[in-house]
């Protein structure tokens, strides 16, 4: 079943034009990828959720019955998140400005059951990669790695043993060795959807608990 | 922020020993209307600390006459999935602050969304 893309009209516009990334390729792939899974989640986090676009497409593939939380370190881009989820008349979206999911990880320990990472994936010196600004949602230092790797450390205590763990990331990021380095941490991964978009391989990777595949 | 959000934050201030529960000071907060939907509350009900819930509601002067201490058996207590229904989810509050329990540090709440960044980021 085909899903409608929500609307983000308002992102070309003040005061979000140039200081949110707009939904590009990455964003439609992701998108694609997550209305292939059909799941029943409590409680779903999008890790820099940006212009909403994400957030507000996945609350319409899982309903009411779920609590949606968005985080963005940028905070115009967290106001834009809220925008969207209204514009898209989304039931409850609440966002928070916070480091990936800082002030969320001590109380939602294991009880997280979709996770949601469309990262910050373009390969730049490290040295770029410290601000709150439009640049936090695309610098991601060396290998375009060093952003999610932060976050990988955090996912396996945050899932709900049935939980999931979706991500975006290029072929730069290696995406095989992220799916050996889960591994290792407990969470077994895969290619679900690959396309080209202009110079870029894009990557959807979905992860679980490994205990839990059936 | 609604006060689901809140029972889930915790301040993350270094050298804080416990950043939970969050002081809340509440200085405009919207009521909502939300669908009530009894499946979601009673499975959200696990995970809620409801004594933190009790507690900010009552700071901030939205009871609803939730009881002090969650009941066992409420899975059919319309009454009861009401309450807790319009305290999780339809008070939210639109300005004011949350403070760190242990360092006091305040992270602002601007237009609903609370700003738990501490400037540097020092948090682990």
């Amino acid at each position: 079943m085909d899903y409608p893309t929500p609307s983000i009209s308002h992102l070309s516009r003040k005061p979000y034009v140039n200081y949110v990334y707009d939904a590009a390729e990455d964003t439609f792939l992701f998108m694609d990828a997550l209305q292939n899974d059909a799941i029943l989640p409590l409680i779903c986090i999008e890790v820099g959720s940006g212009s909403g676009a994400i957030i507000s497409f996945i609350s319409k593939i899982l309903g009411p019955e779920c609590y949606y939380m968005a985080t963005d370190i940028n905070p115009i881009a967290a106001n834009c998140t809220i925008d969207t989820a209204k514009l898209n008349e989304m039931p409850q979206c609440e966002v928070i400005i916070t480091d990936l999911v800082s002030g969320l990880k001590d109380r939602l320990t294991g009880n997280v059951d979709v996770i949601l990472f469309n990262p910050p994936y373009v390969v730049t010196p490290s040295k770029e990669i410290s601000g709150n600004g439009i640049e936090a949602s695309w610098a991601g230092g060396e290998n375009g790695r060093e952003v999610m790797d932060r976050l990988f450390t955090i996912v396996p205590q945050l899932l709900s043993p049935s939980g999931l763990f979706y991500l975006v990331a290029i072929k730069e990021n290696y995406p095989d060795e992220i799916i050996k380095t889960m591994k290792m941490v407990g969470l077994s991964g895969e290619i679900i959807l690959s396309r080209k978009a202009g110079r870029e391989n894009l990557f959807i990777l979905r992860f679980d608990k490994e205990n839990s595949l059936s | 922020m609604r006060l689901l959000t809140h029972n889930m934050l915790t301040s993350h201030v270094k050298g804080a020993e416990s950043g939970y529960p969050l002081i809340l000071e509440a200085a405009e907060v919207i009521l909502r209307n939300v669908d009530f939907n009894p499946e979601f509350i009673k499975r959200m009900l696990s995970k809620v600390n409801w004594d933190v819930l009790y507690q900010t509601a009552k700071a901030i002067g939205h009871l609803n006459d939730i009881p002090e201490q969650l009941q066992p058996n409420v899975e059919n207590d319309e009454e009861f999935l009401r309450k807790a229904h319009h305290v999780l989810l339809e008070v939210e509050v639109k300005e004011g602050h949350l403070i760190c329990p242990t360092s006091k540090k305040k992270f602002q709440i601007s237009n609903g969304i609370p700003n738990m960044l501490l400037g540097e980021e020092s948090s682990s």
